[in-house]
């Protein structure tokens, strides 16, 4: 695969905020295409705030975020929109529509933004219920799935429009280690097969360690990020004692 | 009993106070207070060491260590060596765990009561940041109804259709019940003055215009804030917090265009229908009383009916109507989509959809009493 020079995703002196709270500050970072790009940290650090910044749901308080090259925070509304288009997001919950079938949930952006037929759309939302495991639960509404489900459901709905960029809110929590290591291997399998960059907020080990081929830890004391680069690497040369710390489970 | 559970004995040879623990210590039991313990160095000021003995100590829970934290802490305070007799297993390493714990600290309680002043002044302020959310929300109604006009709003007829049906036939039985019995007490409270002058057939007049003027709609707005406008907030609410309304956000769609346009639309056509419905049931009430108890004439009772509802009643109350369903679509929506991601937040969510709604019903309602006084309607 060719890398591009530049990179997809390019952080520069970003801050977030809540009002007069000052969570994050001084953030810069650079995700590569085809990259599984992790941010890790504590509980409570900002990872969840970050990725609200990053797909497009709260402004931050100073900074860009540039996709392509292009910043998204400058950009007018419309254009904040088509970008957004091309983001696919897995929540933490799956926030599924809960009135709507899981069918119609994968197929709902694909009949906002496409130019596809009913049955087109019908075979696409089967498709990628497929990819993630799902063939045969598009009837079915989010009440009735389990948790593993819901989730992957998500990721079903967040691959309808074949988007440039995946990000994931927290994918294994909540999740059994069996249906955790699924998804895992679903994320891996997305890099792989389709080529698709993807951003993982998580605290999970072994989902760093599984998935991660790049990271940044964030820092809740000095608020702001305190290392980066492939988690195996960090762990093995870090001098930072947090990072250690939090790559060992306090081991060391 | 606390003599049964802690008994002392001072040996002045070495200044050493004996404190023994007898029988269950367990939060269960009643456990004497740490002063029995400390009152001991009162009586006994130049101890130097203080002997804890749990020989007879049969069963013991968290309720000893609290005990022994404090009466070591004392200690520590003055001076006094403590040691054991006898230890059972595991308590020593919990007290020295509880006492090396001195790096949590409670922040003293900060007195956070407002003066009357910065009371009324914080009143303002968040009435002003209010109508602000108030305002931003009405302009992005507005922009999502001129997309929906334009053809160009993501509009699911399906899902609408079930709104309807929420909004109206679901209604149906509650509006009945309550219009029935407004339109009885209407009549029983009218026919308490007018049998003074002989003149119960003029309930029919009471009833129908009072019905059809502003109580039908009224009573109707009012059952559907506590039924349809909290049922909004809520299911906002849930969505919101279940990240549900963020996925529409990143996906590009404008949550009120799918989310609280159709809401409004299906309370807007449904409450002009309710009302009517509860108008008539609200009559149905009045004419039962009437002719069952107040031996009115049936036909008689029509005819009053008949001549006093002008078209004009009418109108004036579904203008109440239409303008009800438009409160209590905003105020639901409005307060179910900005909820705090929490349980508490959606109750909170909820109970103000539903306050706000009647009040604003009430407001409503005088205005239009008043423009209507005005314009002679």
């Amino acid at each position: 695969m060719d890398m591009p020079v530049k990179p997809f995703i390019e952080v520069r002196n970003l801050d977030l905020n809540y009002d007069d709270y000052m969570v994050m500050r001084n953030l810069n970072f650079t995700v590569n295409k085809g990259e599984t790009f992790i941010i890790m940290g504590g509980s409570g650090c900002g990872k969840s705030t970050l990725l609200k910044v990053l797909i497009g749901l709260k402004e931050p308080k100073n900074g860009q975020v540039l996709y392509n090259g292009e910043d998204f925070w400058a950009a007018d509304y419309r254009r904040q929109q088509e970008m957004m288009r091309g983001f696919g997001v897995l929540y933490q919950s799956g926030a599924l529509w809960s009135s709507l079938t899981v069918g119609e949930n994968v197929a709902l952006p694909l009949q906002l933004y496409s130019s596809l037929g009913v049955s087109q759309i019908r075979d696409l939302v089967e498709l990628k219920l497929s990819l993630v495991g799902l063939e045969g639960c598009a009837d079915l509404y989010p009440g009735e799935l389990s948790g593993g489900m819901r989730k992957r459901a998500g990721l079903a709905r967040a691959l309808a429009l074949d988007p440039d960029i995946i990000f994931f809110d927290e994918p294994s929590a909540g999740l059994d280690p069996i249906s955790a290591k699924m998804l895992d291997d679903l994320i891996i399998q997305l890099r792989e097969d389709l080529g698709s960059t993807i951003v993982v907020v998580t605290h999970e080990l072994a989902s760093i360690f599984a998935v991660g081929n790049n990271a940044i830890f964030l820092d809740d004391q000095s608020k702001t990020m305190t290392a980066s680069g492939d988690p195996k690497y960090l762990l093995d040369n870090s001098r930072d004692p947090k990072v250690i710390q939090f790559l060992t489970r306090g081991r060391r | 009993m606390s003599l049964e559970k802690l008994t002392f004995n001072y040996s002045q040879g070495d200044n050493a106070l004996s404190v023994r623990f007898n029988g269950v210590w367990q939060i269960f039991t009643k456990i004497p207070p740490v002063s029995e313990a400390t009152s001991q160095f009162l009586a006994y000021p130049d101890i130097k060491t203080i002997i804890l003995d749990t020989t007879e100590l049969s069963a013991w829970d968290s309720s000893l260590v609290v005990f022994l934290y404090k009466l070591i802490k004392q200690c520590q305070e003055r001076n006094i060596e403590v040691r054991y007799n006898n230890p059972p297993e595991g308590m020593e390493k919990i007290i020295a765990l509880t006492l090396t714990r001195t790096d949590i600290k409670v922040l003293p309680k900060v007195d956070v009561t407002d003066t009357f002043l910065e009371k009324v002044g914080e009143g303002f302020i968040g009435m002003g940041k209010g109508l602000f959310i108030l305002l931003d929300f009405l302009g992005e109604i507005v922009q999502a109804f001129g997309r929906l006009i334009i053809g160009k709003a993501y509009f699911r007829k399906d899902e609408f259709m079930l709104l309807l049906q929420r909004c109206g036939v679901s209604a149906l039985g509650l509006v009945s019940l309550i219009s029935l019995l407004v339109g009885v007490i209407l009549a029983f409270v009218g026919a308490m003055q007018l049998k003074l002058f002989g003149a119960q057939i003029y309930i029919a007049d009471i009833v129908g215009i009072a019905m059809v003027r502003v109580m039908g709609a009224v009573m109707t707005g009012i059952l559907m804030s506590g039924r349809t406008g909290a049922s909004f907030a809520a299911e906002l609410g849930i969505m919101q917090t279940n990240e549900e309304i963020d996925a529409f956000k990143t996906l590009g769609v404008d949550p009120v265009e799918f989310l609280v346009v159709p809401r409004i639309l299906a309370l807007v056509i449904m409450m002009p229908l309710l009302t009517l419905y509860a108008n008539l049931m609200g009559i149905l009430g009045g004419f039962a009383i009437s002719v069952s108890m107040l031996n009115l004439n049936p036909v008689e009772y029509i005819n009053h009916t008949q001549a006093a509802v002008k078209m004009s009643n009418l109108w004036v109350g579904l203008a109440h109507s239409v303008v009800f369903g438009i409160i209590i679509a905003i105020s639901g929506c409005l307060r179910g989509i900005r909820c705090e991601r929490s349980a508490s937040g959606v109750g909170e969510a909820t109970t103000s959809a539903v306050v706000t709604a009647i009040t604003s019903i009430v407001i409503a309602t005088a205005v239009i009493t008043f423009i209507c006084q005005v314009l002679g309607v």
